[in-house]
């Protein structure tokens, strides 16, 4: 016995030993000093593209701003919110929401738009390949009744079944359904991911899906969804929303930004004010991040890498 | 003519209960095809009450800018971000943590070591530094700290509260009902209310997490005060001590096993939030899980998921050690080897500031991505092999069970549903079941997500049935069978703490968006805690009794269903009570793949400002229905016990 | 139902402990039940049927002499732990009279009832009622603790009254590392170390098995003759309480049926119950004498052997079976009758 505990802690010893050595924990690095930057809270919300958007603006505001980006994974909704309390600064995407701007800018005067980022947002009804290719006529919505019975599922109560997406979605789909007499049920999913799976194994099990989709989003890299058209959107067509029987309009995604960040005149704001790309840049971005899983700083450095002279743009170089 | 004289004495018997539920059940159905359609009280979607507009009127009434909630908003938001940098994110100028991870794994396996014994303490440093080689350790940090932040206030809170809950019979009884509600109101209804009030960030998930665990520890804490032998207590008693005395010096000393029991369920609780927590911007490994899930990214959740099982092993390992130590004093050879190690943890701690190896987590073994690779291939291959069958499965039950019991509950009017509801509450539970019935069926008609009630009620019954079924199954044959019971026990309490967002997506690709999927998942998640409870019934059951049913030859079956259940009531009970909390609790989820009704309701009410009022009924509802399910399943376990004692003499 | 009971040799004014008219009936409105002579005189079942109660104690009175060892016994339910709970009011009686060293026990508020506990009674109880968390000198000084008496101070009582039970060596262990009687030392410790006045029994001897039992029984003895406190002690166990009693309380249903001496319930017992209880008594070992003398016969010659009163039957019947002729039983100077070969066969061979 006595034996072993030498043993023991002679081990111990010379693990101490051999610990000793190996790099030092160093003071922080200071940033590379430009115009004072300090820290912007950054919201990021929970689809892939926007994950882009917050990548790349974020890399650049760390490297060649020496700003310090707080990330907070946020659902819109509570970002809004968060323009009030300081605890949000920027929204990099956003898709329309007259009623919050009407709120958080005009009413209570705590955020500020900040200018188009440039990626045009589409949302819609889409069906996988597969089915605009054997029933090409199935894009004109006013043949979706003939193929009604197809879009039957367990859930959809003996009509065709439109599948939702998440709660937080902008959705007129219940009142298109009943203004446009359509013989369908709105189901439900509950999440984007919901979406995705069920186009995905729509595609690869060649079962009919109907369902609520926009562009740009990953998924597109891998599967290239097909639009449904609706009756053409014209302006004010969706004033009432109980009456809604057109298309969604078209979305110019802006940014969105605090007040107080606004006003404080830091480079970082120049910086969103000027961040402007297209759909295929985002897209490639998402596609990085989503299916070749890179993180979104790996995904960020090398698109950056490849466009810089967007990215002197932005900076004002 | 010779008289018949006889005395005859018409008995007239009540008739037997299963034959008054037939008769209630036809009349039912008879009602529906003539009535169908009437009142159904639908509302769409998008849809609001006035009700609702006027809940999302005043929701901004009670907003932040209150000082009180700053002030406690301010005071949990420093401490989480201090024991953030104190072992998970970069502080005071340093790259790294305070304590990096060879420290903070020194004293984790110290204080297992201390408090409980040396195996717990392997057990810990294996734990965390699995953890660690999955690539996972500042995000398990980021959630130990949030975990210890939100246990530590839980305990704050939720002792004194016991304590006074254990020493009052009324306060004990207001007690039990406010904790009903605190643990089956779904945690997303308050989700949002509590942003509002204190703001985005660690101080809004701390108390989210506080509010679902907190009443295990209060719970618990009452019980063990009301548990201490009476005895000792009228020891103390007939020597004069006061009140304060033998509340401190006889009452919480020796109810600190129990006492422990409700620390281990509040550390437990504390992690299942972890997830929920993560959609308001909870740092840790709910961030993880959920990003991880945008990207269907089945292997990378699994990874998290796994990381999350692991701490809850860790963490209810040791502190069920700490609850089971004897009260003799240490020897002294313990306490030598205690200053050695204490010793040994100081140079640790010093090691992890000074060098970098023993700060960050080596990246360079991942084991985390092999896991992940693993866990996606297993998946696609499931998915492969069982897709078409599953889609069959889930057909079947859908329009053979689900959609019949669905249509008889949402076709019905109102009225008539509230009326058989009630009668059925009657004759199983007596007034004790019809009252709870009428009074919430009334509340649900208020809330004015009547019909969305009803698809739940249809999913949440069918589900609870299957959860018993399997729970019973599965818990006479661990009870009866130490083996079973050996292996079953570790794979139950990993289907327990895995973040039931983990296993959805496996589900979705099964079973398509629907509320079978929502089914599914939610028996998945209600089985464990079921078969557990049956398993500890059936247990208990004491030995002599069942050995004296099998020395006279009754078969297994037999031995089983004449005398194991039977005297394993209570726990059966309780087991289908708990079951059918479990089943509710993933009402909200299921919302997000495809059972729509409440729960969807609920979760666009956290995302749509307008939907708020609305989010809120439905969550309310989602209580209501708990609240009268369980009222009217122990009223009616009551009964049986009545029956049963009384026997029928007459 | 107040049972006329005599008490021979006590005087009011000298009673360390006098109850009068003590009840406790558990139930709703139960105060009323002593008052109301009709709900009173209802038999058990009857007065839970008509009023839902249920009297545990009733009408009880007796005095406790200083120094006396008073035994209560009785079978399961017959009401004796709550008797014995009500004597310090940890049960708090519903009617009735406490007098303890002339002072209204019913009448004293928190403060001088806690006084009192922590001075004037102690109790040992029947599963010991010990801290588990505690070290046998500190569960032993733990009266002493809450009155608060310094460390030091307590810890040296303490120690003597372990010394006294012969518990000496293991005043560092834990509860849990002690037998059963052992355990029963330390509550018997605890409740001397705050030298009271009054000890309470409450059946202690009933968890631990015969042999021990019998072993802490002769403790008891022992330190009734060392220390000479008064003693109130509730068992079901007959032997038990003719070994240890000066004076026995039986009660059935709550109620007095009678209260003597060992030999007084023995040789002359009250009731058909009483002799039942008493049925399976060695008489030879319990009866004295003076229970079974007679009259001289007129043709007896009176010269035989004299005894006193009090002598055991079992130590006489040598004597008088050896004798050949009657003897003489004295007590001062008076004869108060003789014992022939019958008399003590009678007793002796009778089972």
């Amino acid at each position: 016995m006595k034996k072993l505990r030498y043993a023991g802690v002679l081990t111990a010893v010379a693990l101490a030993v051999a610990g000793c050595g190996g790099e030092k924990v160093g003071a922080q690095p200071q940033p590379s000093a430009g115009k004072e930057c300090g820290s912007f809270n950054l919201t990021v919300s929970p689809w892939v593209g926007y994950e882009a958007n917050a990548a790349v603006v974020a890399y650049v505001a760390t490297k060649d701003l020496g700003c310090k980006v707080e990330k907070k994974n946020l659902k819109e909704e509570i970002a809004w919110q968060g323009f009030s309390t300081g605890e949000v600064d920027v929204n990099l995407e956003n898709w329309g929401h007259e009623d919050l701007k009407k709120k958080y800018i005009e009413t209570d005067k705590v955020a500020v738009e900040a200018g188009s980022t440039g990626v045009k947002g589409v949302i819609g009804w889409y069906v996988p390949p597969w089915m605009a290719e054997k029933y090409p006529d199935i894009t004109d919505w006013k043949n979706l009744n003939k193929y009604a019975a197809l879009f039957k599922t367990s859930e959809s109560g003996g009509k065709g079944q439109l599948l939702d997406g998440d709660p937080s979605y902008v959705t007129n789909d219940e009142a298109l359904v009943k203004n446009l007499s359509l013989n369908y049920k709105v189901v439900q999913s509950g999440s984007e991911t919901a979406l995705i799976q069920a186009f995905r194994d729509a595609e690869k099990n060649k079962r009919p899906l109907l369902a609520y989709f926009y562009e740009p989003q990953w998924f597109f890299n891998e599967v290239k969804l097909v639009k449904v058209n609706l009756p053409a959107y014209t302006a004010g067509c969706d004033a009432v929303p109980a009456k809604v029987a057109c298309d969604y309009p078209p979305y110019d995604l802006d940014k969105i930004v605090s007040k107080k960040f606004a006003d404080s005149g830091s480079p970082a704001y120049d910086l969103v004010k000027n961040f402007q790309w297209t759909n295929e840049d985002q897209n490639a971005v998402a596609r990085m991040i989503a299916v070749d899983k890179l993180t979104p700083d790996q995904a960020a450095e090398k698109w950056v890498k490849a466009n810089e002279s967007k990215v002197n743009a932005w900076l004002g170089k | 003519m010779a008289a018949i004289t006889s005395d005859v004495e018409v008995e007239v018997r009540r008739p037997r209960r299963s034959v008054v539920l037939g008769v209630l059940l036809v009349v039912w159905v008879a009602a529906y095809f003539v009535l169908r359609g009437i009142d159904t009280l639908v509302l769409g979607g998008q849809d609001t009450t006035a009700l609702h507009r006027w809940l999302n009127d005043h929701r901004d009434d009670v907003g932040q800018g209150n000082a009180f909630f700053d002030a406690i908003r301010f005071v949990v938001d420093q401490f989480v971000v201090l024991l953030q940098n104190v072992i998970s994110q970069p502080s005071f100028d340093r790259p790294v943590p305070v304590i990096g991870w060879l420290g903070v794994v020194a004293i984790a396996a110290y204080c297992a070591w201390a408090f409980g014994t040396w195996k717990v303490a392997v057990l810990t440093a294996a734990g965390l530094v699995f953890v660690g080689l999955q690539g996972l350790w500042q995000e398990s940090m980021d959630t130990l700290a949030l975990t210890i932040a939100a246990v530590l206030l839980s305990l704050l809170v939720a002792i004194p509260l016991g304590i006074w809950a254990g020493l009052s019979n009324r306060a004990f009884r207001v007690a039990t009902l406010v904790l009903d509600l605190m643990q089956t109101l779904p945690t997303f209804v308050y989700l949002a209310p509590l942003v509002l009030f204190f703001a985005i960030g660690p101080a809004a998930a701390t108390i989210a997490t506080l509010i679902y665990a907190a009443p295990p520890a209060v719970r618990l804490t009452a019980h063990a005060i009301r548990s201490v032998p009476p005895e000792s207590v009228e020891a103390a008693r007939s020597l004069g001590s006061t009140r304060g005395q033998t509340l401190l010096k006889v009452l919480l000393p020796m109810s600190r096993s129990t006492v422990v029991v409700g620390i281990n369920q509040t550390i437990m609780a504390a992690l299942s939030m972890v997830t929920v927590a993560a959609l308001i911007d909870a740092p840790g490994l709910g961030q993880t899980v959920l990003k991880a899930l945008q990207t269907l990214d089945v292997g990378v959740a699994f990874n998290a998921g796994l990381a999350i099982v692991v701490l809850a092993i860790v963490l209810d390992r040791v502190t069920t050690a700490a609850g089971d130590r004897p009260w003799r004093t240490a020897s002294v050879r313990r306490k030598v080897l205690l200053g050695a190690g204490a010793v040994g943890v100081l140079v640790a701690v010093w090691f992890s500031r000074t060098y970098v190896w023993a700060a960050e987590f080596p990246s360079d073994v991942n084991i985390g991505s092999r896991i992940a690779v693993v866990a996606s291939d297993v998946t696609a291959w499931v998915q492969d092999v069982f897709g078409g069958f599953t889609y069959g499965v889930r057909d079947v039950v859908t329009v053979g069970l689900l959609n019949p019991l669905e249509g008889l509950l949402t076709g019905s009017p109102w009225w008539l549903v509230s009326a058989v509801l009630v009668a059925l509450g009657a004759v199983l539970g007596g007034w004790r079941g019809a009252a709870p019935a009428a009074v919430c069926c009334a509340l649900l008609v208020a809330t004015g997500v009547w019909h969305d009630s009803m698809v739940t009620l249809a999913s949440t019954l069918l589900a609870t049935v299957v959860v018993v079924a399997v729970g019973l199954a599965l818990g006479v044959w661990a009870g009866r069978n130490r083996r079973v019971d050996g292996w079953i026990r570790p794979v139950l309490d990993a289907g327990q703490t895995m973040p039931p967002f983990v296993y959805l997506v496996p589900f979705l690709a099964l079973f398509g968006t629907s509320r079978f999927t929502a089914i599914a998942a939610a028996v998945v998640f209600a089985v464990p805690v079921t078969t557990k409870i049956v398993a500890d019934g059936i247990k208990a059951v004491p030995g002599a009794t069942v050995e004296a049913a099998n020395s006279v030859g009754s078969s297994a079956w037999q031995v089983i269903s004449k005398v194991q259940l039977p005297v394993a009531r209570r726990a059966i009970t309780l087991a289908v009570n708990q079951g059918l909390i479990y089943v509710l609790s993933m009402v909200v989820v299921g919302g997000l793949v495809g059972a729509g009704a409440l729960g969807y309701d609920v979760a666009a009410g956290f995302a749509q400002s307008e939907l708020y009022g609305k989010g809120l009924a439905a969550g309310l509802a989602i209580v209501l229905l708990g609240v009268m399910l369980d009222r009217v399943t122990q009223a009616a376990a009551r009964r049986t016990q009545d029956f049963q004692g009384r026997g029928d003499k007459r | 139902m107040t049972a006329q009971l005599e008490y021979p040799d006590i005087q009011d004014s000298e009673a360390l402990l006098s109850v009068q008219g003590l009840w406790k009936v558990f139930g709703p409105k139960a105060q009323r039940i002593p008052h109301r002579p009709d709900l009173a005189a209802l038999d058990r079942p009857e007065l839970y049927a008509k009023t839902g109660c249920t009297a545990a104690v009733r009408d009880l009175s007796f005095d406790v002499a200083p120094g006396e060892v008073f035994v209560v016994m009785g079978l399961s339910g017959s009401g004796k732990s709550t008797l014995v709970r009500c004597l310090t009011r940890l049960i708090e009686p519903t009617a009735g009279r406490l007098t303890f060293e002339g002072e209204d026990l019913r009448a004293a508020d928190e403060k001088r009832l806690r006084a009192l506990r922590r001075s004037k009674f102690s109790m040992v109880f029947q599963h010991f009622g010990l801290l588990p968390h505690r070290k046998v000198i500190d569960n032993v000084s733990y009266g002493l603790e809450i009155r608060g008496e310094s460390k030091p101070d307590r810890r040296r009582r303490a120690q003597e009254v372990i010394d006294l039970v012969g518990l000496a060596g293991n005043e560092h262990l834990y509860p849990e590392q002690l037998s059963g009687g052992m355990q029963q030392r330390v509550g018997l410790a605890r409740a001397l170390a705050n030298d009271p006045d009054v000890l309470l029994f409450d059946e202690p001897f009933s968890a631990l098995d015969p042999l021990i039992r019998r072993e802490m029984q002769t403790e008891v003895v022992r330190l009734h003759r060392e220390v000479g406190k008064t003693m109130v002690f509730i068992t079901h166990d007959l032997s038990e309480a003719l070994k240890l009693g000066d004076r026995i309380l039986l009660m059935r249903d709550g109620a007095a049926v009678q209260l003597g001496t060992g030999d007084e319930l023995v040789g002359a017992p009250a009731d058909d119950y009483v002799r039942e209880f008493v049925r399976d008594v060695p008489r030879a070992d319990v009866l004295t004498l003076r229970w079974i003398v007679r009259d001289p016969r007129p043709d007896e010659p009176l010269d035989g052997p004299e005894l006193a009163p009090d002598v055991l039957v079992r130590e006489a019947t040598r004597l008088v079976l050896e004798s050949d002729r009657p003897v003489k039983v004295v007590d001062g100077g008076t004869l108060l009758g003789v014992i022939g070969d019958e008399e003590i066969l009678a007793v002796v061979a009778d089972h």
